[in-house]
Formats: C-alpha cells, structure tokens, sequence
C-alpha cells in the first residue's frame, strides 16, 4: 500500500515543481526554441528569395546584354544602309545636277546657235537687200565685171555681217 | 570457439584475482554480532537488506564502517493522539518517544506506531520527511536547477544570435525532443502548448529521479520512481489531465461509442470497458514506471547480494561468483540507465497519448479532416 506521507509530500513536492517550471521554466524554453525556428525558416525563405532574384537577375542581365547586342546590330546596318542611301542619293542628285547642266547648256547653245542663225538670216537678207541695191544701182555691163563685183560685194557684206556678230 | 576458449580462460583468471577481495568482504557479514546459524541468518539478512534499499526508511542509512551506521537523521512529523509532534529520527533509536516507536514485524513494520488504550498497535497521521520524501526534494531541486537554469540562459541571452551553450545546450535538444517529437505529435493543434509544460515536468522529474535513484550512495539512492506513491500521484496527475479537460467527443465515446448497437443497448459492455478504460489506463502508467524501476534495483541489488550468500561455499567458487556479479551488476547498471531514460520517455509519451485522445475530433467538427492532417505534417517536417 502506498504510505499516506510520502503520498502527501510527493503530491506537494509535484505540484511545487510544476507550478515553478510551468511559470516560469518550460515556456520560456519553448517559446524561445520556436521563436529560433521561426527566425532560422524565415532566414530560410529570405535566402531563398534572394536566390531566385538573383537568377532573375542573371537572366534579366543576359536579356539585356542581348537585346544591347541586338540593338547594336541593327543600328549598324542602319547606319550602313544610311551610309549606302545617302552615297546613292548624292550620286543620283550629282548625275541629275549633271544632266541638268548638260541640259541647260544644250538649250543655251540651241537658244544661241538660234539666234546667231537669225542673225545670220537677217544678215543675210540684208546683204542681199544691198548687193540687189547695188546691183541695180550700178550699171553692170560684163558678166566678169559683175562676178567681181558680186565677189566683192559679198566680201564686204561678210565683213560687215562679221562686225555685227561679233 | 578458439576465441571463447581465449575469453572463458581470461574470465577465470580475472575470477581468481578477485578471490582476496572477496574473502575480505565476506569476512564482514559473518563477523556481525549476532550469528547462530549462517545460512538462516544469511538469507534474513539479504530480504531485510533488499528491502531496506528499496524500501522506504525514517533515516538516511549511508553505509556501515566496522560496527559504526553512518545516517543522516531525517525529521519525522507525526500527529499522534498526544498532538503534533516534529523529532529527529535518531531519537527513536533509544527506545520510545514520546510513545511512539517504530514497529517490528506485524502490520506496521518498520512504521512508526504508539500505543492505543487497548496495547493495539495504531498508525499516527505520519507526514515525515522520509528517506523517500527527502530524495523526492533533492531530486525535485535537481530539476528546478536544470530547467530554470536552462531558461535564464534564455533569459539573459539573444535566441537569435547565439547559440545555446552550457546548460542550456544540454537541456534544450531534450526539451526540444519531448515537446515536438512527443507532444506535438500526439496532442493536436492549438491544445499542444498547454499540455507541454506539464508532460515535460513529468518528463525531467522522473527521468531525475530515475537516475539519481542508480547513484547507490547519498544524494542518490532514494527508490523514489520506484515507491508506488509516487507514480501514483503521477499518474492521477496524468488523469486529471486527461478526464477534467476532455471535449465531449471523448466522452460521446465512452458512453455512446460507434460500435454495433447490440454491444451497448441492452447490455452496456462496450462502454463499462470503456469506463474501466478511463482508469486502468493511469493505473498501467503507475504500476509499470513502479514496477521497472523496482525490479531494476532488486535485479542490482540481489547480484550483489549473490557475493555475500556464496561467501559460505568457499574461496573459489565466491571468488567466480563475486566477478560474475560485478560483471553482471555493471552491466544491470547500463541497462538501468537505458530504462531510466526509456520509462521517462514511455511515462510522458503515453500520458501525451492520453491526452490528445481526449482532444480529438475537434478539428474534424471545425474544419474537417483532411486539414488536421496537414496541422501535424509540419510536426513531422521538422524532425
């Protein structure tokens, strides 16, 4: 059977312990522990975050690099094609310059070689208004004498058509 | 074979060198002052001897040196007929105190007892500090040491940059062990941390108390797990535990338990064995710690014995003996300690048990089944 005292004081020396280490031992021990194992799992997931950021981050950094590399390509065929269009362009308004020039002068001569030929014309019908003039005028009795005179004649008209052309 | 030739001949050769040791602590017993006949007083001497260390005692017997007894007096408090009375237990020693006086054989033996008016032999109401009372202090003191020292630890340090070291290193990975592996797995939920403080207490006080019962001298030796009042006060703590804060659902299945109607209308058996349940359950807690433990010191303290009861049989076979029960008498020792730890562990674990049956169902009401599932696996995950 079990001894009444013992009982007794088993029963008081339990209930003291539990008391104290209820109070102010165990709980203290298990919320600390848990409070660790919450901070270590949140440490944990922090790394782990970090992690997966920085291999968003490498992935990132390799797209951009990528896209930099991309942008550059094509700036420089742009620029080559640029560089062609404006060589093209310069060489097309160069030969349109050109022939535009050549045109002009074309027409110039044209317009002068017309006028010189009016001129000429009119020269011409003057010379022969005055060797006609002269011819009537003058009493032509031979037909050697005449030749010299119309030679002389047309000499005199060139010369005076010479004058105004010039 | 070879090898257990080699091992049998090194066993007698040791058992030899032990022949003059236990010659001379044989000599002891048989030079006590009263010796008649050897083998009568012999076997007296080895019951008494069991007993007195496993039982309990008014007095700290420490050893004998020569004829001389060194104790320790222990106050003895006792109500008698004749009012309060508050001694030293060397007082008895000569004779009556007071009228009061320890029994010898009877009813009563070895308690203490006075005299009614008829020469009957009557028990006092007797709250002494016994042997047993006196190590359940130390050992209760030993505990609140450990743990409160652990906790100012915590107190007194940042938990979250440092790790813990000293006392606290030691206890924390078993408070630790206890609480999640034990406690959070068998009691679910939100009930887990209420429950804690007081499994652990039971946890630490018996595992103390368990150990400090092996060390065979003072402070220790108190057979205190191993005395039935005090796994019984552990084990009707554990009841209260259980029965005063179970939910209905316990008690739906004591009463109205989903078996066969046939089991529980017109003759109740299903919930009588359930009722019965209630309380051989703590009964089983109390006499199994009670029991492990006595037998562990009776198996240790009869291999020892085993050196004083061959004395009679001469030097050699004494001699084998003696190593026989040295070799087995360290070995028990080792064994003790694994069941120390073990029936600590088993105490806690199955009043943990017992509890969170008392809890269950809640959460397959509130939010079903599948979730208090999942409210366990984290408990799981962190082992």
């Amino acid at each position: 059977m079990p001894d009444s005292g013992l009982l007794f004081w088993m029963l008081v020396i339990f209930i003291i312990v539990l008391a104290v280490l209820a109070k102010w031992g165990f709980p203290v021990i298990t919320s600390m522990v848990d409070k660790r194992r919450k901070y270590i799992d949140e440490s944990l997931g922090l790394a782990k975050k970090a992690d997966e950021k920085m291999a968003n981050l490498l992935k990132e950094q390799a797209r951009i690099i990528g896209e930099a590399r991309e942008e550059q390509n094509k700036i420089l065929k742009e620029a080559s094609e640029a560089k062609n269009n404006i060589i093209r362009q310069a060489q097309e308004q160069a030969r349109d310059e050109a022939a535009k020039i050549v045109a002009e002068a074309k027409t110039r001569i044209e317009a002068e070689k017309e006028s010189a030929l009016s001129q000429i014309r009119s020269q011409v019908a003057l010379l022969s208004v005055n060797v006609a003039e002269k011819v009537i005028r003058e009493n032509l009795s031979s037909d050697a004498r005449q030749q010299e005179l119309i030679k002389k004649m047309v000499e005199e008209s060139l010369k005076i058509e010479d004058n105004t052309v010039n | 074979m070879k090898r257990i030739g080699k091992y049998l001949t090194a066993f007698i050769a040791a058992a030899f060198l032990f022949l003059p040791a236990a010659d001379v602590s044989a000599a002891s017993p048989a030079n006590g002052p009263e010796s008649p006949a050897k083998e009568k007083e012999n076997s007296i001497d080895i019951k008494s001897m069991l007993f007195g260390h496993i039982g309990d005692s008014y007095e700290w017997h420490i050893t004998k040196i020569g004829a001389k007894d060194i104790i320790i007096p222990l106050p003895v408090i006792v109500r008698s007929s004749t009012g309060w009375h508050c001694f030293l237990s060397s007082k008895l020693e000569d004779g009556p105190y007071k009228g009061l006086y320890c029994a010898e054989g009877g009813k009563y033996d070895g308690k203490i007892v006075e005299k009614d008016a008829s020469g009957n032999e009557i028990r006092p109401f007797d709250i002494s500090i016994t042997k047993n009372v006196a190590g359940l202090m130390i050992n209760a003191a030993i505990v609140i040491f450990l743990i409160l020292g652990c906790s100012r630890w915590y107190r007194k340090h940042d938990v979250l940059k440092e790790a813990p070291g000293g006392l606290a290193g030691i206890i924390e990975p078993v408070v630790t062990f206890i609480n999640d592996d034990v406690i959070k797995g068998s009691i679910p939920g939100e009930h887990s941390a209420k429950y804690a403080p007081y499994l652990l207490t039971v946890f630490f006080f018996i595992l103390v108390n368990n150990l400090m019962g092996i060390i065979p001298v003072f402070p220790g030796g108190a057979n205190t797990t191993g005395n039935i009042a005090v796994t019984l006060v552990l084990a009707l703590c554990t009841f209260v535990a259980v029965n005063f804060f179970a939910n209905r659902h316990y008690w739906k299945d004591i009463f109205w338990p989903e078996v066969p109607w046939w089991l529980k209308v017109p003759v109740p058996l299903i919930p009588v064995t359930e009722l019965l349940g209630i309380f051989t359950k703590p009964f089983a807690l109390m006499i199994r710690l009670f029991a492990n433990i006595m037998a562990g010191h009776a198996v240790i303290l009869s291999f020892v014995s085993i050196i004083f009861i061959t004395v009679k049989m001469g030097p050699a076979i004494n001699g084998t003996m003696t190593f026989i029960s040295v070799f087995f008498g360290i070995f028990m020792d080792f064994l003790e300690l694994l069941v120390a730890f073990i029936q600590a562990y088993v105490f806690t674990m199955l009043s943990a048990v017992f509890i969170g049956l008392a809890h269950e169902g809640e959460n397959k009401k509130t939010k079903g089944n599948g979730i208090s599932q999942e409210a366990e696996s984290p408990v799981i995950d962190n082992q």
